[in-house]
């Protein structure tokens, strides 16, 4: 509507911002039209109406007047992605100002001490058991990945150990601190959480939402700590966008600079890269490293296992109750026995005399494959191995170690679980 | 309690209300609506109306004036906690170690401060409006001292129970609109108390008007203590009642205890 347009343009109606000089003046010239009228029209029949005309004249020019100032459109597909947002200062200057962030934070407990103790965490809704039973601690310094189906009870954890909802059952030490009602506010002082949805005020800028989350930290020198929390994120040259003009993965990493602008602790990042694009995300990864590297507790719940498996020290997964806690390694190593698998050009004429080295606890053959071969040490059993296959004349194409994934471990807990369940 | 946390829910709850299109709406367009009735009362009442006329009209208007208070805050209040349980923002707010009580006292003076301002600024207008354009006994009734003490007491004392009304409301609701619906109705009670005074059924002395505000005041205090008391975080995140009574400072329903063995 172009006279929408026109009053927007002069932020007059709706749209002003009663700080604006503009919309008070016009407000005070139809009071002091009003009183005008009343005073120089008095004892005159017509009064009435021209005030009634004043004020219907002022609500017809409010009301034609498109809200509140035009907010910036979401960028369009093909405008800058994440990673090319305005402002980017490059990976250096981020670990720079990461290390300005984390300067000045004051241990709250011995280095030894682990950052998050649980025992026998419960939580119930009423009938339905989301977390059972689940006990783990996390060292200080370490990132430590929480994984899990949809509705497992990570969010509900976090939340637990966030103080917004309380145990049904069970005991957590957090940053140093005893989980109860009495300690709330301090254990909040020492933690930060990332929840997966942004949750920003949309009609407040980025600094501004950063600086209402620095009011309540109370921190001193918010400014500066706003900078440095933004150029973290490489996020610098939008200080002052409103977050409502900002796409889903830069709304994301305003998120996650509020996080780190208290320097916490523990840092619990609930699915940090959700959204993001490659480059955003690696760029993410990048951060949670250098968060590492600066001593903060980063406790991360995360559905990307290749992210779990790059980032974190230690894995937990959860499915309502704790299925298995460790590290990578040890996971794949614990749940799958290892394996060689070995091609050869032909079949072998007596692969049981052939496989009947040290090392090798057993074989059996696959089409696809070859010899899938269960060793109790690959690094023992492979030359051996290979020089039986060498001494009986065998055409060898290839031996390799299996690796299995995070990926894997994760899947054959879910397929346990599942068969279980059934 | 932390002043600062507190200053900076009521910043950010004031540079949200600039930007939102119906809290800008309803501050500047009700007002004026209110403002319409008192002046054709004013400007009608000729010079020779009789006593009793007079101050049923000047009833009417103080009436009118007593209204502002009460029916713009609670339009504020009651998206206050609902409203940012609905756009996603209330649980990182959560997360931080602002208390129940600093969230809800910020955001009851962010409330209050454009709904008393714009409640002086038209009672103002009115006022030079009589001062100025009005027979005179309309003038004398109202300027009467202590109707303006009262109003003047009252106006804010009022605005400050209709916010708590409208927050307290927001903490249980599970709707914005059924939150400012519920609000409005509840803020209704008053306009009995308001009537009696404006229609001067309770006569208005300054020692009346002052003990009356001071009720008001211990019952706006006791109030922001009930509706912190009302603030349920595990309610408002997960949508379900906490099992047990909580503190201030958190774990918003429940005790820990140690696991049976």
């Amino acid at each position: 509507m172009r006279s929408q347009r026109w009053f927007q343009r002069r932020r007059v109606g709706f749209g002003w911002r009663p700080v604006d000089w503009h919309g008070w003046v016009v407000t005070l010239l139809a009071v002091a039209a009003m009183i005008a009228v009343l005073v120089l029209k008095r004892g005159s029949a017509a009064r009435i109406p021209v005030m009634i005309l004043i004020v219907a004249a002022y609500v017809v020019v409010a009301l034609a007047t498109g809200g509140t100032r035009p907010a910036k459109e979401a960028p369009a597909a093909d405008e800058p992605t994440d990673s090319e947002a305005k402002g980017s200062v490059g990976v250096v200057e981020q670990r720079l100002a990461l290390r300005a962030l984390t300067s000045g934070r004051v241990s709250t407990s011995s280095p030894d001490e682990p950052a998050l103790v649980v025992e026998h965490l419960t939580k119930r809704f009423g009938e339905r058991v989301a977390v059972d039973d689940v006990s783990f601690s996390v060292a200080a310094g370490e990132v430590f990945g929480f994984l899990g189906p949809n509705g497992a009870g990570k969010t509900t954890t976090v939340r637990i150990l966030a103080t917004l909802i309380a145990p049904t059952s069970g005991t957590a030490h957090v940053a140093g601190l005893l989980l109860d009602p009495a300690n709330g506010v301090d254990i909040r002082k020492r933690i930060a959480v990332m929840t997966e949805n942004p949750g920003l005020y949309l009609r407040l800028t980025v600094a501004e939402n950063l600086e209402f989350f620095a009011g309540l930290y109370e921190l001193a020198q918010p400014q500066a700590r706003i900078g440095q929390a933004l150029a973290a994120v490489n996020l610098a040259g939008r200080a002052n966008d409103p977050c409502g003009s900002l796409s889903k993965g830069l709304r994301q990493r305003v998120a996650l600079a509020r996080a780190l602008l208290s320097d916490p602790a523990i840092l619990f990042l609930d699915e940090p890269t959700s959204g993001l694009d490659p480059v955003a995300s690696r760029e993410v990864h990048e951060l949670i490293d250098g968060l590492r590297e600066h001593g903060v507790t980063v406790f991360l719940t995360t559905h990307r296992l290749e992210e779990a498996e790059r980032l974190c020290d230690h894995v937990a997964i959860l499915n309502t109750s704790l299925r298995t806690i460790g590290r990578p390694d040890e996971l794949r190593e614990r749940l799958f026995t290892k394996t060689l698998v070995v091609r050869t050009l032909a079949p072998l004429a007596s692969p049981d005399a052939v496989f009947a080295v040290a090392g090798v606890d057993g074989w059996h053959a696959d089409h696809t494959t070859g010899y899938v071969l269960t060793v109790s040490d690959a690094r023992t059993a492979a030359p051996a191995v290979t020089r039986a296959l060498v001494a009986a004349g065998a055409d060898l194409l290839s031996l390799a170690e299996v690796q299995h994934s995070l990926e894997d471990v994760y899947l054959e807990l879910m397929n346990d679980d599942g068969e279980a369940g059934s | 309690m932390s002043l600062e946390r507190v200053v900076s829910v009521v910043r950010k709850e004031v540079r949200e209300f600039r930007r939102n299109r119906f809290v800008i709406g309803t501050m500047a367009v009700l007002p004026f609506i209110f403002l319409i009735t008192p002046m054709i009362t004013i400007f009608t009442i000729p010079a020779s109306a009789s006593g009793p006329q007079v101050k049923a009209a000047v009833g009417v208007i103080s009436l009118l004036m007593l209204i502002i208070p009460i029916a713009i805050p609670p339009v504020i209040a009651a998206y206050s906690v609902v409203g940012e349980r609905d756009q996603g923002t209330l649980e990182p707010v959560l997360t931080t170690p602002v208390r129940a009580s600093e969230l809800l006292l910020g955001k009851a003076v962010a409330a209050f401060l454009p709904s008393v301002a714009i409640a002086y600024a038209i009672y103002l207008v009115v006022l030079i409006s009589v001062r100025f354009g009005a027979a005179h006994v309309v003038s004398s009734v109202v300027f009467h001292p202590p109707q303006l003490l009262a109003q003047l007491l009252f106006t804010p004392l009022l605005a400050l129970w209709s916010i708590w009304i409208g927050i307290g409301i927001s903490t249980r609701a599970s709707d914005v609109r059924v939150a400012q619906q519920l609000a409005t109705v509840a803020s209704l009670p008053l306009l009995g108390f308001t009537s009696l005074l404006s229609f001067q059924l309770i006569k208005p002395s300054v020692p009346l008007a002052i003990g009356l505000a001071l009720a008001l005041l211990i019952a706006d205090v006791i109030a922001w203590r009930l509706v912190s008391g009302l603030f349920d975080r595990e309610r408002l995140i997960t949508g379900k009642k906490a099992s047990t009574p909580r503190q201030d400072g958190g774990l918003a329903g429940g005790q820990t205890r140690t696991h049976p063995r």
